[in-house]
This record gives C-alpha cells, sequence and structure tokens, in this order.
C-alpha cells in the first residue's frame, strides 16, 4: 500500500516543540539534522519501502482559469497562506501501522540542540483499487 | 566489444541508412531497434563485423517497417534496393547528425533528448532515467523532436553554437540511472573535437574536462562544498593536465570565444594550491573579456565574486551593484561579501534569504548552513 509522507513548511496541527528556524541552529545541528535524512532514505530504499522523495521550493502561487480567451489569474505568492508544503516522501509498505511508524521516526529528527523535532507530519494513503472499474 | 564502442557506432549506421533513402526519423528508429538487439545478443553471440551487423539488422527494422505501413495504407512499396550509395565518409555523417539533433527549431530538452539517442547511442530508457522522467514520456518527446525536424535535409549545414549549448546541458545534467550524463557528454564533445577545427569546441572540452576533474570534491557526505573549501588533493590531476592543453591548442588558434574563456578561469582555479592563492586579478581579466563576449548578467556577478577576491570586498559589492536584483544567486555572492566585509549580521540575513531562492535541495542546505556558521560566529 502507498502512502504520501507530507511535510510543511507551514500548517498543520500546533507545533509540539518550539524550534528555532534551521539557520539558527550550530553548523553541527545542521549536519547531524541532513544525515538523519539521507540514512532515513537509505533505510526506506533498503527495506524495498521507497518510492519517491522530493523537495518544493518555498516560492509559487495560485493559478486558476479567468475564461477563455483571458489570461489565468494569480494569486501568491503564499505569504498569506496558512499551509506550505515542503516535500514529501511517498512509501510502499505493508500497513496503515508500519506507515505511521515510519513518520513518527521521520518527525523524531535530531534539531537545535540535538533533541527531536516532534514535527508534524501529514501521512496520506494513495487511492488505489482502480481494478474494481477496469 | 563494450557498450561504448558499440554506441559509437550508432551515428555511422543512422548514416548509411539515410544514404540509402531512409528518412532520418525511420532510420534512428530501426537502428534503436537493432541496438537494443545487439545489447541483448552480443554478450552470448559477439559478431565479428560489428558494424556491418548494426547496418543489415537495422536495415532489416527498416524494411521490416516499410512494409507494415505500406500495407497499412494498402500502398505499393517504396523501392529501395536501387538506390545507389554514394561516398560520403562517416565523419560528415557524424558530424551532420550532432546539426541535426541539436537544431535551433527544438526545444533545448528535446535536443538534448535526441543528441544522446541518435548521437550518442543510449536507448530511450536511459535517457528517461538519467532525466528522471518516464520512459514513455522521452519516447513522445523524441518522436515529437524528430516530427519537427523532418523537413530538415541532412546535408544541410548546421548551428554550431546550438550544438554546444546542448552538449554543456548534457554536461550540467549530472547523472541519474546507470548512465553518467556528465562523462557522457565528455565523449560526446571529445568525438566533436575530431571532427571539426573550430577552437570554441576544444574549449567546450576543456572546460568540462577542467570542471568533471573536481568532480569527488564537490559532494562530501552528501553536502555541498564551495570552491574555496574543496580538498584539492581529491582533484583528478590526469584530467585537468588534459583540460590545460587542449585549451592551450584551442587559444593558439587566436579565435577566442566564451567557452574557451571558460576554460581559462577553471584552468587558473585548477592550478592554485588553495583559494587564497588563486591568481584572482587575472581572473578578473578574462572575465572582461568574457563580459565582452556575452555580456551576460550572470558573468558580470561571477566577476564581482572575483573582484572581491582580488581587490577586497568593498570593490567586490560595488561590482555586485552593477548587477540586476533578479540575477539568481546574488544573494549568496553579497552574502558572501558582506561575511568578508565583518557585516555577520547583513550576511545571515542574505544568506537566509539566498536559501529561499535556491535552485535544489543540495544549494539550499548548503546556504542554510552557511546562514548557521555566520551566526554562529556572532
Amino acid at each position: 500500500m502507498k502512502y504520501l509522507l507530507l511535510k510543511h513548511y507551514r500548517g498543520g496541527p500546533t507545533p509540539a516543540t518550539d524550534q528555532p528556524s534551521m539557520d539558527h541552529w550550530t553548523p553541527e545541528e545542521i549536519d547531524a539534522h541532513m544525515a538523519f535524512m539521507r540514512d532515513f532514505g537509505a533505510r526506506l530504499e533498503a527495506n524495498g519501502e521507497f518510492v519517491d522523495a522530493q523537495a518544493l521550493s518555498i516560492e509559487g502561487t495560485f493559478v486558476r482559469s479567468d475564461g477563455e480567451g483571458r489570461p489565468p489569474v494569480t494569486d501568491g505568492p503564499f505569504a498569506e497562506t496558512k499551509d506550505l508544503i515542503a516535500g514529501w516522501y511517498v512509501i510502499d509498505v505493508e500497513s496503515w501501522d508500519r506507515a505511521v511508524e515510519l513518520a513518527g521516526e521521520l518527525s523524531a529528527a535530531p534539531g537545535a540542540g540535538g533533541k527531536p523535532i516532534h514535527e508534524w507530519l501529514e501521512v496520506r494513503p494513495f487511492h488505489t483499487g482502480t481494478s474494481l472499474f477496469e | 566489444m563494450n557498450d561504448e564502442l558499440l554506441r559509437e557506432l550508432v551515428p555511422s549506421v543512422i548514416g548509411v541508412l539515410v544514404r540509402r533513402g531512409a528518412d532520418f526519423a525511420s532510420a534512428e528508429d530501426a537502428v534503436q531497434e537493432a541496438l537494443i538487439r545487439a545489447v541483448e545478443t552480443w554478450p552470448d553471440d559477439p559478431p565479428r563485423d560489428p558494424k556491418g551487423w548494426l547496418v543489415a539488422a537495422a536495415w532489416r527494422k527498416f524494411l521490416d517497417a516499410v512494409r507494415s505501413e505500406s500495407s497499412r495504407r494498402g500502398r505499393e512499396e517504396a523501392d529501395f534496393s536501387s538506390s545507389a550509395p554514394v561516398e560520403v565518409s562517416d565523419v560528415d555523417d557524424t558530424l551532420r547528425l550532432y546539426f541535426l539533433c541539436a537544431h535551433p527549431s527544438l526545444p533545448a530538452a528535446s535536443a538534448v533528448a535526441l543528441t544522446l539517442r541518435a548521437v550518442g547511442g543510449l536507448t530511450t530508457r536511459q535517457i528517461a532515467e538519467a532525466s528522471l522522467v518516464p520512459e514513455a514520456t522521452m519516447a513522445q518527446r523524441i518522436s515529437r523532436a524528430k516530427k519537427r525536424i523532418a523537413g530538415v535535409r541532412l546535408d544541410q549545414p548546421g548551428d554550431l553554437p546550438t550544438v554546444l549549448r546542448v552538449l554543456y546541458l548534457v554536461f550540467n545534467e549530472g547523472y541519474g540511472g546507470d548512465v553518467d550524463l556528465a562523462a557522457e557528454a565528455i565523449r560526446l564533445t571529445r568525438q566533436l573535437v575530431a571532427l571539426t577545427e573550430e577552437p570554441e569546441v576544444a574549449g567546450l572540452l576543456a572546460l568540462m574536462l577542467l570542471h568533471h576533474a573536481r568532480r569527488s570534491s564537490r559532494m562530501v557526505d552528501g553536502r555541498l562544498v564551495p570552491l574555496r573549501d574543496q580538498d584539492r588533493s581529491r582533484w583528478d590531476t590526469a584530467l585537468i593536465a588534459e583540460g590545460v592543453v587542449v585549451l592551450q591548442n584551442a587559444l593558439a588558434r587566436d579565435r577566442l570565444g566564451e567557452y574557451q574563456a571558460q576554460a581559462a578561469i577553471a584552468a587558473l582555479h585548477a592550478d592554485a594550491a588553495s583559494a587564497s592563492e588563486t591568481d584572482w586579478p587575472q581572473i578578473v581579466e578574462w572575465y572582461d573579456e568574457l563580459l565582452a563576449l556575452t555580456d551576460s548578467p550572470v558573468v558580470r556577478l561571477n566577476r564581482a565574486v572575483a573582484v572581491g577576491e582580488a581587490s577586497g570586498p568593498a570593490a567586490g559589492l560595488a561590482a555586485v551593484a552593477e548587477v540586476g536584483a533578479d540575477v539568481p544567486r546574488r544573494d549568496a555572492v553579497l552574502a558572501w561579501l558582506h561575511e568578508r566585509s565583518g557585516d555577520l549580521e547583513v550576511a545571515a540575513e542574505l544568506y537566509v534569504a539566498a536559501s529561499k531562492a535556491a535552485a535544489g535541495v543540495a544549494e539550499r542546505d548548503h546556504l542554510t548552513r552557511e546562514a548557521a556558521r555566520v551566526r554562529s560566529l556572532l
């Protein structure tokens, strides 16, 4: 079963810890965090659970059509929006419980002072089972 | 026979089919199919004449395709038996394929894909993996590109600057899957150097070699290491030596161009034992040459870095002031110059701004870390 582990720049429930932004950590704390993330990805691959990982730039905009013959309307950048996606992992695992377990591990990545950041991650199952309609 | 030698045959085999009367798009498809067959069967049953085998196999594939097409349309089969072979060298065929695949009418990504397939002899799957797109998408991209250039005859003169730009893009694509595109770009540029006297081609090859020589020191433990902090003992001295010789031969022809000037700058970096021992005044002079050739804002920004090293951060900041605010990496350069002048608070803010505008994850993480490093000095 495939799940999306969604990381947010902003949004989600109230943060569990009061972490300063990463540029206020020490360089060594950043290195430890990056090493953790690399290991996490490598472990997923080794387990055969990795599908995809991507990071999104903080910049971007909302776009919608404004009718035929007119250019699309844009709204943004997202300075005012409450929710901003930072990136994701797509994992293919045995069960919902395993997906939650992995999200929990990822959320424990070390942050300032070497303490786990305990950030919220959004876990979303993929719609599958299209075979019913084939 | 290894994979690379096999792939070297591809352009000339396409050339043979085109001279026998096949159109480029069909010839290229047929050779691709023959190539895939070769990869499957040669390890167990290597042919005595690899090129002859490929030509025969590709020609058969081509005729099969024509037959099924004619029967589908209920038309008469075209007659290819009478087309007399024309004497054209492999050199001409290969050179013309470079021009055709990097035709100015093609979007850059399509020219890259087509060059990798028809000149480089890579399979669609390999190109797709290296470009991180699905194979079906890449197949579509290549087939659309071929339709677009369907009216271009293979013997028309080509546009060399476009070819060089495409090879440079291939080089910068890095590597994904089992193909190292930087190495492939070097192979294709090396091959092109053998086909033409144009010094800019050699300039591009020199630039690639000199950059490639630093590759293993550029990322350490998944972290981006800027030129000034790289472990120079890890640089590949054989590649540097080759790059310098190629560059000197190009410069001796006395027709300077932007790739030669960029390679000259890379050679000065390669020649220095450390960032501080670099001949920055001479690098500034090369940037002046480059600016005269291109008038590019990116070059102007890079020149400002060299000015900062050669004449101090104040001079560097003055040079950045002449660069438009929308030029990528401008904040990162400003941050470094402010750090050098002791303005750490401003430098940290600029590194943060630069990290938000970074083009990739490695660059973003590096700039965030630079901000943290400067803050830790406060």
